[in-house]
């Protein structure tokens, strides 16, 4: 098991191997979390710098701790307080940043693509933490890693996807990943929200919640996205929670043991029902634990990886 | 390659007895005495030691397990990806007297590895280092407390501990480096 590659951009690109190394590697992780000292001195000396040009609070705070529990110096760097406000492009912005000698960017951008692209005009390395509405390759490792826990396997689940399809790019690397390793996705949400061609993705699209929960043994409820697109595509959120949120009744139609899983942050009332997100079968905090592991995974993956090659291994 | 046996199962089991009786010996009196071992030849190790003690009438061995991957300092010169194996220690060290175990002693830098993750831990009242192979060639100031066997080697020879549970049988070879 290996992962070669410079940058961590999505999933799609991944081969199954590169995932699930990915994977047992985060759930190791997992492990120095939850020790009374959190941390280790692995990237002890690197520099990691957090290049937000949209909001984040759950994913930014995730990945800088992460940083800091591997040693490294996380340094963060949101757009709406720096020169990109005053002209800068954003090649200039990284080139600047790599100009300090630092090693691993983790960008998130509102462009598709735009992280592929500073990946692509730099040296270091570049974690997406989520670009447009392309990929958010941490969120889907850290679903599969919870999933995996949570059933102990992957292949041949059943897992529903509900929500705006279109404009998600969790859903986008859910799907990328989740299908290579063989896991039976379904998607379903407002026919505004679901992608044209949606065919591409391998994947069952619902005509009705019932049909969309109907024996799930996980069910990840997208946010609707209030302040974009989700005022356009929908006439109201009380018909959205009428008709694609999750309430118990809806639930029960699950497999009883049936995970819920939701990228956040929840709209309570809205895609979520409160007595659903805060019952036993919500996966949702867990998930917020296991993003710290899968990003300590991927920063140690990316950081370590000089590939110098040469030397035995047999320094005991 | 040539590979040369420099212990068989026989030797190795006999060996392995008297280390278990030299620790014995040297913690005899002393409380909350527990076994680490390092992934992944000193985990094997440190797990028949403990089955040896039990036979002894030992009660109660605690036995851990450390992987030291992340607390390497040659790490982004290794070739290839190292697979991280888990750390098993479901115990607080903080107050005990730990013999750690290894199976090959080399450079020592796996054992200054494994002292810094220990004590991210806890903090014990003592460390003592049992190594099965001591093959020399130390560059940093640590020496086992407990040796298997001293095995003079050159830099350009490995020593391959093989162990039943991984490699299924028991026996110590050197081979020359490709």
């Amino acid at each position: 098991m290996a992962y070669k590659r410079k940058d961590l951009l999505g999933m799609k690109d991944l081969t199954k191997e590169e995932i699930l190394y990915l994977l047992e590697t985060a759930q190791k992780f997992t492990e120095i979390n939850e020790r009374d000292v959190k941390k280790v001195p692995t990237l002890k000396g690197k520099t990691v710098i957090n290049l937000f040009f949209e909001p984040s609070t759950r994913t930014r705070t995730s990945f800088e701790i992460a940083g800091k529990r591997l040693s490294a110096d996380t340094i963060n760097f949101t757009a709406s307080a720096s020169s990109t406000t005053k002209g800068e492009t954003l090649i200039d912005t990284v080139k600047n940043m790599e100009a300090m000698k630092s090693d691993i960017f983790v960008v998130r951008h509102s462009y598709s693509g735009a992280v592929k692209y500073i990946a692509e005009h730099t040296d270091a390395k570049v974690v997406n933490a989520g670009d447009g509405l392309n990929e958010h390759p941490t969120q889907a490792l850290l679903d599969m890693l919870t999933i995996r826990q949570s059933k102990g396997r992957l292949e041949g689940l059943e897992v529903a996807i509900i929500g705006d399809i279109t404009h998600s790019r969790v859903a986008r690397s859910d799907v990328w990943a989740m299908t290579k390793l063989g896991v039976n996705v379904r998607l379903f949400g407002p026919t505004t929200m679901i992608p044209k061609h949606s065919e591409v993705f391998g994947c069952r699209v619902c005509k009705s919640m019932n049909e969309a929960v109907d024996g799930a043994d996980v069910i990840i409820m997208l946010r609707i996205q209030r302040e974009r697109q989700g005022k356009l595509l929908i006439p109201s959120t009380k018909e959205y929670a009428k008709y694609f949120g999750l309430t118990k009744d809806k639930l029960a139609l699950a497999k009883p043991d049936a995970l819920v899983m939701h990228p956040g942050p929840i709209n309570r009332g809205v895609e979520l029902m409160s007595n659903v997100a805060d019952s036993d079968n919500s996966g949702v905090l867990k998930q917020v634990t296991n993003g710290v592991a899968v990003r300590m995974a991927a920063l140690y993956i990316l950081g370590i990886g000089n590939n110098k090659g040469g030397i035995d291994e047999n320094a005991s | 390659m040539s590979a040369k046996e420099i212990m068989n199962k026989e030797e190795m089991a006999r060996t392995l007895n008297r280390m278990v009786f030299q620790i014995l010996e040297a913690i005899r009196s002393e409380d909350g005495f527990c076994l680490i071992g390092i992934r992944r030849g000193g985990a094997v190790l440190a797990k028949r030691m403990a089955d040896i003690l039990t036979k002894e009438g030992k009660k109660d061995i605690k036995i851990g397990y450390l992987d030291i991957t992340l607390y390497r300092d040659d790490l982004s010169s290794i070739h290839d990806y190292p697979v991280l194996q888990s750390t098993e220690i479901d115990f607080d060290i903080t107050g005990k007297n730990i013999v750690l175990v290894d199976d090959v002693i080399y450079t020592g830098r796996t054992t200054r590895a494994a002292l810094d993750a220990l004590i991210d831990y806890g903090r014990p009242k003592k460390i003592l280092l049992a190594a099965f192979i001591d093959r020399g060639h130390r560059e940093l100031p640590i020496q086992p407390d407990f040796t298997g066997k001293t095995v003079p080697t050159s830099r350009s020879e490995i020593v391959d501990v093989q162990l039943e549970e991984q490699a299924g049988c028991d026996c110590i070879l050197i081979n020359k480096k490709a």
